[in-house]
């Protein structure tokens, strides 16, 4: 056996191992630890915390809370930003450039801005979308966006449609144009093209592309800080709140394994329908 | 008048005209073959008659009737793409039955129509394989299968059997003509292949930027090529004193143009020879019959029918 590639590997392992391996381990260690008011953190093995996170009430509902939301966040970045990719699609040259860069500069932009953008939109009840809603006849009474989950989930829906129009464009951009004129000849309409060709064979895609924005709108934070503020808490600033305002940081620890543990479940058992759903298919 | 008419068809990408005022008849049965080097406009006539691309000018009738006027998927024409175009995520049956299921065939007869034409193309076992399992030559097959099952009117084949290897290309070959003498269906053929084109057609339209330079049976076209690009692109030809000869048309002789053999290729069946002799440099291909041939640096004398 030759020792030379183990060796070379040596240096991204230690790095891996440093930033990545160490802080998690040190986690997982501290949400087993114990916390005072007063006596501070208490390097001991407890499940205190584990105990409050799974069977208190008010963790269950931020937690649904966060998932909820994450999974709302997906079905309208899926429903919104796969249509978008086939249109982008289909445009011409220069314009299919332009719109490619509108789409995806957002995310040149920090997410802390485009946010407080949407809390100036969303603002108040003379809101400048709660405006248009009621002058467009849509509304009656303002709607209330700021503080709720409705307004968290729209802001993160545009915050994160580009992954999810880019993991579409990616799976569109495989796709053999002349399959769509093979259909037509053999009879089909667009409609019929769009649902029966074009669909399943982007639906990988989609899928891969629902995995990211998923895990990024639970884990997210700024976004549910800025609209959700302290009144509606997901996992991410409940965590924050409990390391940085009541200095609890086992109880912290404890919060944000739990959601990396969700999260890996989630992406792990979507990972395994795409796989054993398409491997014959698309090998 | 014609089963199909292209008539004076022209299409122009910008001030290039593809396809420049090509006129053509197809006979019903017929098997026509669109001929040319590569961008000469073969697949953009290919696409104007199956509709996915507009003609700039001129008329295509089918059966007397406008196709111009129907929608590309009212049409009802077999199309073979050159990459196939299967869908990946159709089994083979489901990819044959696709345009049965588009003309509300029932299952029950979709089944057996799909069953049989698998049969006809010789991939009976192979209904539940996804095109992704298939080798290039057997996904040829279930395209040519899905485009004949609609009994369309006319078959269109772009390049089929590019993709494939030498050997596979020649049995695919073989195996087109026979199931399209089975079927009878009017069938137009693209290559750039002269040999395929020679081997597979009724009639060859030899192209060169957008405009037939020939149209007619192979060996006519082969035997009397109305311009020089024409007998260039059907076989190799000498320009022996102003007069085209094929190579295969000359022998060695005890009189007749003298020459030295520059080289000499054996190539199994044939003898590939190169003279230099005092007009020009002649190629000549005698048959392999087993017998003593002159080798290189040998002085010859070059005889051939019609030369004095
Ligand atoms: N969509 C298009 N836009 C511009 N030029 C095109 C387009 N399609 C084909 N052409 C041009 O038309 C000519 C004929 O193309 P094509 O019909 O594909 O040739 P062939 O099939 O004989 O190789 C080529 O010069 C090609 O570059
Ligand atoms: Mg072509």
């Amino acid at each position: 056996m030759k020792a030379a590639p183990y060796l070379l590997c040596v240096p991204a392992l230690v790095l891996f191992a440093g930033v990545v391996i160490v802080p998690l381990a040190m986690t997982v260690l501290l949400s087993f630890h114990d916390w005072g008011q007063y006596k501070g953190i208490e390097p001991v093995f407890i499940l205190k915390n584990w105990q409050e996170v799974l069977g208190d009430s008010y963790f269950h509902e931020m937690f649904a809370r966060t998932f909820r939301i994450a999974f709302f966040v997906t079905l309208l970045a899926a429903l919104f930003g796969a249509p978008e990719a086939y249109i982008l699609n289909r445009m011409r040259s220069p314009w299919r450039g332009i719109f490619l860069l509108v789409i995806l500069g957002p995310l040149l932009i920090s997410v802390v801005a485009r946010t407080l953008g949407w809390a100036l939109l969303f603002g108040g009840n003379s809101g400048l979308v709660n405006k248009a809603l009621m002058g467009m006849g849509l509304i009656s009474a303002p709607l209330p966006f700021m503080f709720t989950e409705i307004g968290v989930v729209v802001a993160l829906t545009h915050v994160l449609m580009p992954y999810m129009v880019l993991a579409v464009w990616a799976s569109l951009q495989r796709l053999d144009p002349q399959v769509e004129n093979a259909a037509v000849a053999l009879g089909a309409g667009p409609f019929t093209v769009l649902r029966r060709i074009v669909l399943p064979q982007v639906m990988p895609g989609i899928l891969s592309g629902a995995v990211i924005v998923y895990a990024l709108a639970a884990s997210a934070f700024a976004t549910p800080a800025i609209i959700g503020g302290r009144r509606l808490k997901v996992a991410s600033t409940l965590a924050y709140d409990e390391f940085l305002n009541t200095l609890n940081w086992p109880l912290g620890a404890a919060v944000a394994v739990l959601l990396l543990l969700a999260l890996i479940a989630v992406i792990w058992g979507a990972n395994r329908l795409v796989e054993r759903r398409y491997a014959q298919v698309f090998a | 008048m014609a089963f199909l008419e292209l008539e004076r068809l022209t299409k122009s990408f910008g001030a290039h005209n593809a396809v420049d005022g090509l006129t053509l008849g197809v006979e019903k049965g017929e098997f026509v073959a669109l001929l040319g080097p590569s961008g000469c406009g073969k697949t953009t006539t290919l696409q104007m008659i199956a509709g996915f691309v507009e003609p700039t000018s001129g008329a295509i009738r089918l059966g007397g009737k406008d196709l111009l006027a129907i929608k590309p998927a009212r049409r009802g024409l077999g199309i073979v793409f050159q990459s196939y175009a299967l869908f990946p995520h159709m089994t083979v049956a489901e990819n044959v039955g696709f345009g049965l299921e588009m003309q509300g065939v029932a299952a029950a007869e979709r089944r057996t129509r799909v069953g049989e034409t698998l049969e006809l193309v010789g991939l009976g076992a192979f209904t539940t394989r996804f095109p992704r399992q298939m080798s290039g030559g057997q996904q040829q097959r279930v395209a040519l299968a899905r485009a004949l099952v609609i009994r369309p009117q006319i078959l269109l084949l772009d390049e089929p059997l590019s993709n494939l290897d030498a050997k596979l290309r020649e049995g695919m070959q073989i195996e087109l003509r026979q199931i399209q003498r089975t079927v009878g269906t009017t069938t137009i053929l693209v290559t750039h292949d002269q040999a395929e084109a020679m081997a597979l057609s009724d009639r060859i339209v030899v192209m060169n930027q957008g405009k037939a330079e020939q149209i007619g049976p192979p060996h006519e076209a082969y035997e009397r090529p109305a311009t020089p690009f024409v007998a260039n692109f059907l076989g190799k030809t000498n320009l022996v004193n102003g007069a085209t000869v094929r190579p295969e048309r000359i022998s060695f002789a005890a009189s007749g143009l003298a020459g030295t053999v520059r080289t000499r290729i054996f190539q199994g069946n044939h003898w590939l020879y190169q003279v230099d002799t005092a007009s020009s440099l002649v190629t000549v291909i005698r048959q392999n019959t087993g017998e003593a041939m002159p080798g290189e640096g040998d002085a010859v004398h070059l005889a051939w029918e019609g030369r004095a």
